[in-house]
């Protein structure tokens, strides 16, 4: 007779293969990383251009040239560049974040050479027709009035503005900003910000040898510098934790978001904090989601998590719970918070955590993409393969008493900056 | 091309096995026939809610999700207005814990009280975030009950209201479960590094014991044609005005989904598409503009919505709208715009056999189809769909007197 309540034997993972890039150059210099692997005949080719020229006085230019690039070029108009994409099944995308601005192709590989073209036109010859641009800041201010109505979205932007204040990271985007946009400028902007010297491409899926030429033969020669630029570089202090309360007398909940500046991946102690984060806030059986979720139901979610920027890192928590238990989640999370500080965490939770880890760490390794996104997490930190190594031999052996020492060190209620929007 | 093998136990689950030894990851994915649809009214959300109180400890198993992470696992569920369907990824060394936890909770749950009050609060919660405290959030809850009258795909996944889901009982989730959660009613798909004789081993070890069951006889009120049009009106504290329209098209299986789908990829999908390039780029009515298809398995929706550029009236808005919808079904769309659609169709699904999960859900979701080889000609369907074919569809649809339309205003 089976016996039910004994669980099945189990083993802790031991063994995480990353599939390393090889490294090449296109003519003009431009590195290239290629993930080569996958049995499906599709590529993924990303244009990564480290964000440059910060101008507080002009916030969305980097972004509107970003959503605006794929929008008419000398010989295409808007229209023409989505058909030619979608005639070969490909995929573009265009991504600003804080760091880098993505120009992402997905194709199968075998049309490459018919698409690259595309890409090359974009990067090298966009007009972004005034017509365009009108309509870019028109539905974009209808987008923002929208997001304006939600919490969440309200919580995000004041809290990253109250961290970074005025860069890149935090400025404050209002609608007024949509009107200052000027073509003049997005073009100068763009001539900057898409050049050879701050390209990195990197390449995951099924990509050979013949494959690689096409890429040199499209962007390896008629793809040269020819403006100059300053890098983004921001210099943050921590300053006194603040507390913002935005009122919805409406609110059938409140937004919770808080934090404060941290370390990133650079920093030695990253993989410790991220084990101390998965055990408060990182994954679903965590402390908050158990007490505040799954004990009192005050929310249908709520996670904690460390973000590395390149000239930053942050902690963060974020929830929507109900307007009537806001205060009540708001003692339970320091609550949490203080417990990391003074109690030890027991053998049969860090064990937990760390198979947890491990085993996350594994699956988040499926394909050639997963490859290539791990890599571009150390490479853009200016870090080796030694991290992933690093961070392993951590999960395994990291104690309840440094773990501790690491709450004491990074997590600190009094430390947080505490956005609630909606009802106390 | 996604390979599996299959076979039935004793007590009538399917089981289906995919092997792809390039992971070293294994997906247990297991489809539940039973959604929103199989609710009564008056109690609506239950689906939803059961599927959150399956976390809730088994009956022999006082924690589902624990000994999950422990062997280095994660897991998730999500129901619809057709199914339920569970999945767990996890090492695949650690499988067999899959099998132990989620033959647990189909053998019987632990039916405890703290975790019904508990998910009661939570899925409130969940109702509040994403229908009630967001702008649009409600616009499901409205047209829904526009579009059908008597099918129960009147209400939305997450229930009608508040209230039917803080009044749920013990009792309703004990009937809930005996009714719907059981062998015969299930499909099983297990996908990864793993071999199918061991599979099958661990599917007899752990499924087979559970007895068979009631087979549950589907018997729901069918929606009558509809024969003229419907129109609401909504005013709420929203920025934009919003125009919901709604037109029914056959279920799933119907031999023109295929064609639905397409038409409605020509009118929406991307920055070529006709809608955008019109509605939003030339004549700058909309600052957003969809057409999609619920793939429902019942009788489906086939939408189009858009908010408005402001200063644009409502009625010029929807003009403008139905003569792209007269033009498709009028004039046939050229060889080029056809092939573009079919083209991205067949990139979309070499692209979805880059996830193991993706293509876990798939074998059992076409597994409920009917026969899960289904899901490896489906792209033949598509590729074979003719310009004429396209015309004649969006003639039927396209009607007025089937037609629901929502205006979702913007307080003055």
């Amino acid at each position: 007779m089976l016996n039910r309540t004994i669980a099945p034997a189990f083993r802790q993972v031991n063994e995480i293969n990353f599939i390393k890039p090889t490294a090449n150059n296109l003519a003009n210099g431009i590195p290239v990383y290629t993930i080569n692997a996958g049995e499906t005949e599709l590529v993924r080719v990303e244009f990564i251009f480290a964000n440059v020229n910060w101008d507080l006085s002009k916030p969305l230019q980097a972004v509107a040239v970003n959503s605006l690039i794929n929008n008419g070029t000398l010989n295409l108009t808007a229209k023409e560049i989505a058909e030619k994409v979608d005639y070969y099944g490909a995929f573009l995308q265009t991504d600003y974040s804080a760091d880098h601005t993505t120009i992402t192709l997905y194709s199968l590989t075998k049309h490459l050479s018919s698409v690259l073209p595309i890409v090359w036109s974009i990067l090298n010859e966009s007009i972004f027709p005034q017509q365009e641009l009108d309509i870019y800041k028109q539905n974009q201010k209808q987008k923002l009035q929208v997001s304006l109505q939600k919490n969440d979205y309200l919580a995000r932007k004041h809290f990253a503005h109250a961290i970074f204040g005025n860069t890149a990271y935090g400025s404050d985007i209002n609608l007024a900003d949509y009107d200052h946009l000027l073509q003049q400028d997005l073009l100068a902007h763009y001539k900057a910000a898409f050049q050879p010297k701050n390209c990195t491409i990197v390449v995951a899926g099924k990509f050979l040898e013949q494959d690689f030429k096409i890429l040199d033969t499209v962007f390896g020669s008629s793809w040269q510098n020819q403006a100059s630029f300053t890098k983004n570089e921001f210099v943050f202090t921590a300053h006194k934790s603040r507390e913002i309360y935005i009122e919805k007398p409406e609110a059938l909940q409140s937004a919770i978001r808080m934090g404060n500046l941290s370390i990133n991946r650079s920093h030695q102690d990253f993989p410790s904090l991220q084990i101390l984060n998965c055990v408060f806030g990182g994954y679903f059986g965590s402390r908050l989601m158990n007490n505040i979720r799954e004990d009192k139901g005050y929310t249908y979610g709520i996670g904690s998590g460390i973000a590395s920027l390149k000239h930053a890192g942050y902690f963060f928590l974020a929830t929507e719970v109900g307007a009537d238990v806001c205060e009540k989640a708001l003692i339970e999370i320091e609550k949490e918070i203080n417990l990391l500080r003074t109690d030890l965490i027991a053998d049969e939770e860090l064990d937990l955590v760390k198979n947890y880890m491990l085993g996350s760490l594994l699956g988040s390794l499926e394909n050639a993409f997963s490859h290539a996104d791990k890599f571009k997490n150390i490479y853009f930190a200016g870090l080796d393969y030694n991290y992933y190594d690093n961070y392993i031999a951590t999960v395994k052996n990291i104690t309840a008493e440094q773990l501790k020492v690491i709450a004491n060190q990074y997590l600190d209620w009094n430390a947080m900056t505490r956005v609630v929007v909606g009802k106390k | 091309m996604i390979n599996f093998n299959r076979f039935t136990l004793a007590n009538g689950l399917k089981v289906l096995v995919h092997e792809d030894k390039t992971t070293p990851m294994a997906v247990l994915n297991i489809l539940y026939d039973v959604g929103a649809r199989d609710e009564e009214e008056g109690r609506t959300g239950f689906a939803h809610l059961f599927e959150h109180l399956m976390f809730g400890g088994s009956i022999n198993i006082p924690s589902y999700d624990e000994p999950l992470q422990r062997v280095g696992g994660e897991n998730n569920a999500f129901t619809s207005n057709d199914i339920t369907n569970y999945y767990i990824t996890l090492p695949a060394a650690n499988i067999e814990t899959a099998f132990w936890l989620e033959s647990d909770r189909m053998l019987s749950l632990a039916f405890s009280e703290k975790s019904l009050e508990t998910q009661r609060n939570v899925v409130c919660e969940e109702f509040k975030q994403r229908y009630l405290n967001q702008p649009y959030g409600d616009v499901w809850l409205k047209l829904r009950p526009l579009a059908y009258q008597t099918h129960p795909y009147r209400w939305a996944t997450i229930g009608q209201d508040l209230a039917q889901i803080e009044n749920a009982k013990m009792e309703d989730v004990k009937a809930f479960f005996k009714k719907h959660y059981n062998p015969q009613n299930a499909i099983l798909v297990v996908g990864g590094n793993v071999d199918t004789y061991e599979v099958k081993a661990l599917a007899e070890k752990w499924f087979e014991p559970i007895s068979a069951g009631e087979k549950y006889v589907r018997n729901l009120p069918k929606e009558p044609e509809q024969t003229v049009v419907r129109s609401l009106t909504v005013n709420a504290d929203v920025p934009l005005n919003a125009i919901y329209m709604a037109f029914k098209m056959p279920a799933r299986l119907d031999a023109n989904y295929q064609v639905f789908d397409l038409l409605s990829d020509i009118l929406s999908q991307g920055q070529s598409s006709r809608l955008f390039n019109s509605l939003l780029k030339e004549q700058q009515l909309f600052s957003e503009i969809n057409a999609y298809i619920t793939s429902s398995l019942d009788e489906g929706l086939f939408i189009v919505d858009g908010k408005l550029v402001e200063g644009v009236a409502i009625e010029q808005a929807e003009a403008a709208i139905w003569a792209e919808l007269n033009k498709i079904a009028s004039e046939l769309v050229s060889e080029n715009e056809l092939t573009k659609v079919k083209n991205k169709s067949e990139s979309i699904m070499v692209f979805s056999e880059m996830s193991l999960l993706d293509k876990a859900m798939n074998l059992a979701f076409y597994e409920l189809l009917g026969d899960a080889d289904l899901l490896n000609v489906e792209i033949n369907k598509y590729l074979s769909i003719t310009a004429d074919q396209i015309r004649s569809v969006a003639q039927e649809t396209f009607k007025k007197e089937k037609s629901s339309t929502l205006y979702y205003l913007a307080n003055a």
